[in-house]
């Protein structure tokens, strides 16, 4: 695996809300760069602008001012704010998200859902990996089930195949265990390390948790939309 | 691999009852819809048989109300005037004439029809230019009687059933009393003369003490020969009227259209009614799901595709709704039938609503596009949700 080789860097990058008359900078001019195959953590206190942050690296918000390149490609900072659909563009070239929250399709088997994304876009024309993920997470033997019959450490686990499934660069975790119990958030992070291991993915997860942090390789922290990297943890 | 057509289906299960209520609303009004639009169609079909099935185009008669008249000959009722048989020859000798008949028409009151007694239609006809007239005629038993006053009848098909005749078996005439031999009986032709008793004119005449009188004389025009003319010149003759077939349907046609307005202001009003409901369906469905669909868009869906979703499950709906409510239309089609005859002035015999298949095709259409129009703007709506906003949601609860 080639370590250093730049997949993401952020310069100055600033997002201000406007409430009223105050303007509030919710991430204040935040510089970073992301090696692929890194795993990266980010903590910091309740409002303090990670989810805002995340949001920006992974093109689902427009910031205010600042510049983001994804490899050699010039997302940000250009001028103009992109559009949903330009936006929407990158997002399925380059990234996978998991949330709190999982929102799966209710309606739909574990199975479906994984293979949902390919319906909109299909990046390698291989729907045969939806199984593969699902043998990978050990969650192969729920692929029939609805999610309303499955628990919450599963269901992430289907999120995460859903975010995996047309292969992303990057994979954006804002909060993946916010839902789940101790055991259950430590064997998510478990997974994510491995996937990042085994596949070589590029994984940026938000977490409240410090233990779970320590998981990743590198770690930084936020405090009023600024940021500053932690030393680096031992990688175990 | 699974299609954007199964999301949408299924999302459609998640709230049964509000779906079914939906399509419930829908098969009603294409239901209405495809009923209305049948009887427009059919109305006029049936009318125009019954017209064209009388083998005349042109019918002389005493002076009266025209509409009566033409209602008279249509339905066989009372309230007849005669003039004299020699008005026929008169009429004969015109150049665009091709064949005359005379008829007398009598009505006479049996007590034993039906629950509280009805009227029976006797028609005297010549058995020599009569049968001319009415070519499409078929027996199922017997034939025409040759004597011009024998007691012989001919009886038409629901006449024979309602009596139980057979040939050869006698047939009383109430009120009067007198007896008559059955020699024919007549296929259904599905107009008034299905009911109707044939008798030879001179024993009618004889009978009701209308001695060379008539009510009626039938005129069938040369092929190709236009009536306006004759229509002129029989005018001027005293004491009588004609009436033009095609005109009676004119007419008729005329006093329905008020009722056609009618019944297409409700089928209209009907489909707006579905139209709100569908719209209303698919906007909740759509606000319910707002966090889903905002994450369909971190999955790699376009705006675009979010709209075809939506799209797909209000075709889907309309549909369902359409094709439901074609089939009700289609199995109830004697009851809207019934229905309908209850409140019109005037109707043909014969199916009122007649539904094809390129009337069901019309409709499945009509109902389509109101899914299409319906759709857009929920569609519109949930196409521009934006991924942010539906996880945002999430921290302000
Ligand atoms: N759409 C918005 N409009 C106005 N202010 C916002 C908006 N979104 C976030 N903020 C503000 O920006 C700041 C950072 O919010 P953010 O959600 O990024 O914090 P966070 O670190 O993710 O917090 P938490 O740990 O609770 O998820 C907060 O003060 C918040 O109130
Ligand atoms: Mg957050």
């Amino acid at each position: 695996m080639n370590g250093n080789q730049t997949i993401m860097e952020a310069d100055a990058l600033t997002k201000i809300y406007r409430r009223g008359s105050e303007e509030i900078a919710a991430v204040n001019g935040v510089s970073l760069h992301i090696d692929k195959g890194d795993f990266v953590s980010i903590i910091g206190p309740s409002g303090s602008g990670k989810t805002t942050l995340v949001n920006l690296l992974g093109c689902l918000d427009n910031p205010s001012s600042g510049i983001l390149h994804l490899g050699e490609r010039p997302i940000f900072g250009k001028g103009k704010p992109l559009s949903e659909r330009e936006l929407t563009k990158i997002r399925r070239e380059v990234f996978g998200y998991i949330f709190q929250n999982f929102y799966l399709i209710p309606t739909l088997t574990v199975l479906e859902n994984v293979m949902l994304p390919l319906t909109f876009y299909d990046k390698r024309g291989r729907s045969d990996d939806a199984s593969r993920l699902l043998k990978i997470l050990g969650i192969d033997h729920r692929k029939d089930h609805l999610p309303g019959e499955i628990s919450g450490g599963e269901m992430q686990r289907v999120a995460i195949a859903r975010a995996m499934v047309n292969e992303p660069q990057i994979l954006l975790a804002d909060e993946p265990t916010g839902n789940l119990d101790t055991k259950r958030s430590m064997e998510i992070v478990e997974t994510l390390k491995d996937l990042n291991k085994r596949e070589g993915l590029t994984v940026i997860m938000v977490t409240h948790n410090q233990v779970l942090a320590a998981n990743a390789k590198r770690t930084f922290e936020m405090r009023d939309g600024q940021i500053c990297e932690l030393e680096r943890t031992a990688f175990t | 691999m699974i299609t954007k057509f199964q999301v949408a289906y299924k999302n459609l299960f998640r709230k049964k009852i509000r779906t079914i209520l939906t399509i419930v609303g829908i098969a009603l009004s294409s239901w209405v819809l495809v009923s209305l639009l049948g009887f427009n169609q059919g109305y006029e079909r049936a009318l125009s048989k019954d017209i064209d099935n009388m083998g005349f185009q042109l019918m002389i008669m005493a002076k009266g109300c025209p509409y009566e008249a033409a209602t008279m000959m249509l339905k066989g009722g009372t309230g007849l005037r005669y003039m004299d048989e020699s008005m026929l020859s008169k009429v004969a000798q015109e150049p665009e004439v091709d064949k005359v008949t005379p008829i007398l028409m009598a009505a006479v009151f049996d007590p034993n029809k039906g629950e509280s007694g009805g009227v029976a239609g006797y028609f005297g006809v010549d058995p020599k230019t009569f049968p001319e007239m009415k070519t499409y005629f078929r027996f199922r038993q017997g034939g025409w009687f040759k004597d011009l006053d024998a007691y012989e009848a001919v009886m038409g098909y629901e006449a024979a059933e309602l009596e139980q005749r057979e040939v050869g078996d006698m047939i009383l005439m109430p009120e009067k009393n007198i007896q008559f031999k059955v020699v024919g009986i007549l296929d259904r032709t599905g107009t008034q003369d299905d009911g109707t008793i044939f008798v030879p004119l001179r024993t009618l005449q004889k009978i009701f003490d209308k001695n060379h009188q008539i009510t009626t004389i039938g005129i069938k025009i040369k092929k190709g020969v236009d009536s306006a003319p004759l229509e002129e010149k029989l005018y001027q003759l005293p004491d009588v009227q004609i009436v033009s077939l095609a005109q009676v349907k004119e007419t008729i046609m005329k006093l329905i259209s008020t009722a056609k307005v009618m019944v297409l202001s409700i089928a209209l009003i009907a489909i707006l009614i579905a139209m709100v409901g569908v719209i209303n369906t698919i906007l909740t469905s759509v606000w319910e799901r707002f966090q889903e669909i905002g994450i369909l868009k971190t999955i790699g869906a376009m705006p675009g595709d979010i709209f075809r979703l939506i799209w797909m499950e209000t075709l889907i709906l309309c549909l369902a709704g359409g094709t439901v409510g074609i089939i009700l239309a289609l199995i109830l089609a004697r009851l809207t039938d019934i229905l309908i005859r209850s409140v019109l002035p005037y109707a043909p015999t014969g199916g009122l609503v007649v539904i094809d298949g390129k009337l069901v095709l019309v409709t499945l259409a009509v109902i389509l596009g109101i899914g299409l129009i319906s759709g857009l703007y929920p569609a519109w709506k949930a196409g521009r949700i934006r991924p942010l906003e539906a996880i945002r949601r999430e921290v302000s609860g």
